[in-house]
């Protein structure tokens, strides 16, 4: 094994085959052929995709209402879905009528099916008039991915209070996905605005901003951000938290960003195409949105996508703490919860199912910035 | 050198009192103080308090005072007296609590700094000389889980996992039998039978990062021209790696410092409150929502300390690890 085993450079010849192609591409062009090369951000662009389509259509994709209890069916496990019946012949995929049964040694509830129970086959694009939703507060439809008829199916088990775990981490998502793209774009706007003013116009303001960010950089984030979402009046309606925490979240977020753009601002403004631009009379702003901005959008582009997952944790965190949102608003975050001691995660866990979802995300957020910082120079060697 | 000390330290005043400010500003916030959770609770309880009592309770306790005189009455006895203030729910001296708490706070985010430095270098150097190995492919994946799972996630998942495996129940610093228990060296040796497991907890993402970050610089070393002129003089393999280009990869590592820190600090509060430690964690958490102004901001207060403290060192550190550093010019 030698140290000395170079990398390949990443040229024309080896982004795409044919030399000319190459030359007349734009840069996003160039961009995409480079991405498309890295094999786990396209993994983590594809199951990125699924969950924010998941997000998107929680109401239909699940079966159920986030806060409809099932009666007798408190902490029950995932439904077992079988495929066969009783005597061994392959059949449609179907849920059996389970019953809870106190196990006389353990002194424990648990799930049988019933004896000579009748059996319930899972159908897909499944009415079930008891579930009514209004889609994106436009249409009225009662029509769910699947559902069964009698017997309720629990792809994910249920909570304590008997609520089916499965509708409830589908409508999670979409509080906890889009924190965290709400929130960088709160941060972009501050970090853009600070980290910009900062690096053009140096002196004074940059002193004072550099000042601050250094001050917030070194604060402990989680203390802070407990300390703030505490101050949020309990009675306040979901929006209101959600807008509330995202701000939290981000008011902590920005400093690394502004201080990327200060970066760049500080070693373009002293470039050729910037004198030539205030030369011929272009305003300060003009300067900075039409030509230094677009200089450094791809290095920007990357923070904000390893931006997202951090939101992402703190929104968790916070919410798994209660100091988040707050039920009756579902969050992953509000799901683990329930998962808070060792009796309960040993008894149901399936209750860690919100985690599972969390890192995955996380760690396809991870997947695409990497490929993104990878791709963004396409020119370099 | 000694004048560049003396101005970072320094400048460590204007900047806590800033955070104490802050923190102070952002903890009485909420609505109401601690009085007013206080009493709702003894009314939930079925007794009644009367407006007067409030008020004298409120006296009593400085609660009537403005909150700018509050807070300088609080940080005047810190400075003159090291008086923390008094914790309301604790109903004893603040400075009591921290002192049984912030050892272990600090023992368990120093062993955590420790561990990543110690884990993170020499799989760095591994990956790097050993690039696309299959060792730096497990590594590389590791790194991506590991920056991803959130320590306090991985405490639930391993407190699950321990527990059906191995009906482990972890959780605490210290056996049941050592919990209140004077110090002594058995009671050393069962909280270092136990520390391991937060440590490696919280410490598991910066690990992550910090690999990645060694990998990465020794590999930009690696390919320098200086490297192949000492293999072409025949210095042997060990050599040539550790140096030069081991020592200069290993610089921009000792300044990460600055962000695993607050990662670290962050990251105890968190698993401590879910493992319930006997740290700082679960204290704050409780004092922020019960309103225990002095105590949720002296925890506060002492947490950033510590990262500031760190980033010092750091800097401290790195200045004298490389020489190309003047004083002076440690700014980007």
């Amino acid at each position: 094994m030698t140290l000395a085993e170079l990398d390949v450079p990443v040229t024309h010849e080896t982004v795409e085959g044919s030399g000319e192609e190459f030359f007349r591409a734009t840069q996003w062009q160039l961009i995409w052929w480079a991405f498309r090369k890295h094999r786990a951000a396209m993994i983590g662009l594809a199951v990125l995709g699924v969950l924010y389509l998941l997000a998107l259509f929680c109401e239909f994709v699940s079966p159920y209402s986030t806060l409809h209890r099932f009666d007798g069916y408190l902490d029950a496990p995932p439904s077992r879905i079988r495929i066969r019946t009783e005597d061994g012949a392959f059949t449609r995929p179907h849920v059996l009528d389970i019953e809870p049964t106190l196990d006389m040694e353990t002194f424990l509830t648990v799930y049988s099916p019933v004896e000579g129970g009748e059996s319930h086959p899972i159908r897909l694009l499944h009415r079930n008039p008891e579930f009514e939703y209004k889609m994106w507060g436009l249409f009225s439809t009662d029509r769910h991915l699947f559902g069964t008829d009698g017997a309720p199916v629990f792809l994910f088990g249920t909570d304590r209070l008997g609520r089916d775990l499965f509708t409830r981490t589908m409508y999670g998502a979409r509080i906890s996905l889009t924190v965290g793209l709400v929130g960088v774009v709160i941060s972009f706007v501050l970090g853009l605005l600070i980290g910009g003013i900062a690096g053009y116009f140096g002196s004074i303001a940059d002193q004072i901003s550099m000042r601050v960010i250094d001050f917030i950089v070194s604060l402990p984030t989680i203390p802070l951000w407990m300390a703030l979402s505490v101050a949020l009046p309990r009675e306040w309606s979901v929006v209101k938290t959600y807008f509330a925490i995202t701000i939290i979240l981000s008011l902590i977020s920005w400093p690394p960003l502004a201080r990327q753009v200060r970066g760049k601002f500080l070693s373009l403004r002293g470039e050729d195409f910037v004198t030539s631009s205030r030369l011929v009379g272009s305003s300060e702003m003009r300067i900075m949105s039409i030509h230094l901005l677009p200089s450094f959008m791809s290095h920007l582009i990357v923070t904000l996508t390893l931006m997202v997952p951090n939101m992402i944790i703190g929104e968790t965190a916070l919410s798994f703490l209660g100091l988040g949102m707050q039920p009756p608003a579902v969050s992953w975050g509000v799901l683990l919860q329930n998962a808070q001691n060792v009796v309960t995660l040993a008894l149901h866990p399936w209750k860690l199912i919100p985690c599972l979802f969390v890192i995955v995300t996380v760690l396809m957020f991870n997947f695409l910035g990497d490929g993104l910082r990878d791709a963004m120079d396409p020119y370099a060697t | 050198m000694t004048a560049y000390i003396a101005r970072r330290v320094l400048f460590l005043y204007p900047m806590l009192f800033v955070i104490s400010a802050v923190v102070f500003w952002i903890i009485q916030l909420p609505p109401g103080d601690f009085m007013s959770t206080y009493i709702a609770n003894l009314e939930s309880s079925g007794i009644e308090v009367s407006d007067e009592l409030a008020t004298t309770l409120r006296r009593q306790y400085g609660l009537d005072r403005p909150i700018t005189y509050q807070y300088f009455y609080w940080i005047r006895n810190i400075v003159t007296e090291g008086d923390w203030g008094r914790s309301f729910s604790w109903n004893k001296p603040v400075a009591d609590i921290l002192a049984e708490r912030v050892p272990l706070t600090v023992a368990v985010s120093l062993t955590s700094t420790i561990f990543v430095f110690v884990m993170a270098i020499p799989i760095g150097i591994f990956s790097a000389t050993n690039q696309y190995s299959l060792f730096d492919y497990f590594f590389t994946f590791m790194g991506f889980v590991g920056v991803s799972i959130p320590p306090f996630m991985l405490a639930l998942i391993l407190m699950w996992g321990m527990f059906t495996l191995f009906n482990w129940s972890v959780g605490g610093l210290f056996s049941p039998e050592y919990i209140d228990a004077p110090w002594s060296v058995a009671r050393v040796l069962d909280l270092m039978s136990r520390i391991w497991f937060p440590v490696v907890l919280i410490g598991l993402s910066g690990t992550a990062g910090l690999m990645r970050v060694m990998r990465g610089n020794l590999l930009d070393e690696l390919r320098k021209q200086y490297v192949v002129t000492a293999r072409a003089k025949g210095i042997p393999e060990m050599r040539v790696l550790f140096y030069y280009p081991v020592k200069i990869a290993i610089n921009p590592v000792i300044s990460t410092i600055g962000w695993i820190l607050p990662g670290i600090v962050a990251g105890e509060v968190l698993v401590s409150i879910v493992l319930n430690l006997q740290t700082t964690g679960p204290v704050l958490f409780d004092a922020l929502l019960s309103q225990d102004m002095y105590l949720a901001g002296s925890i506060t207060l002492i947490l950033s300390l510590l990262v500031i403290f760190g980033n010092l060192i750091a800097d401290l550190l790195l200045i004298w690890i490389d020489p190309r550093i003047r004083f002076g010019n440690v700014e980007e």
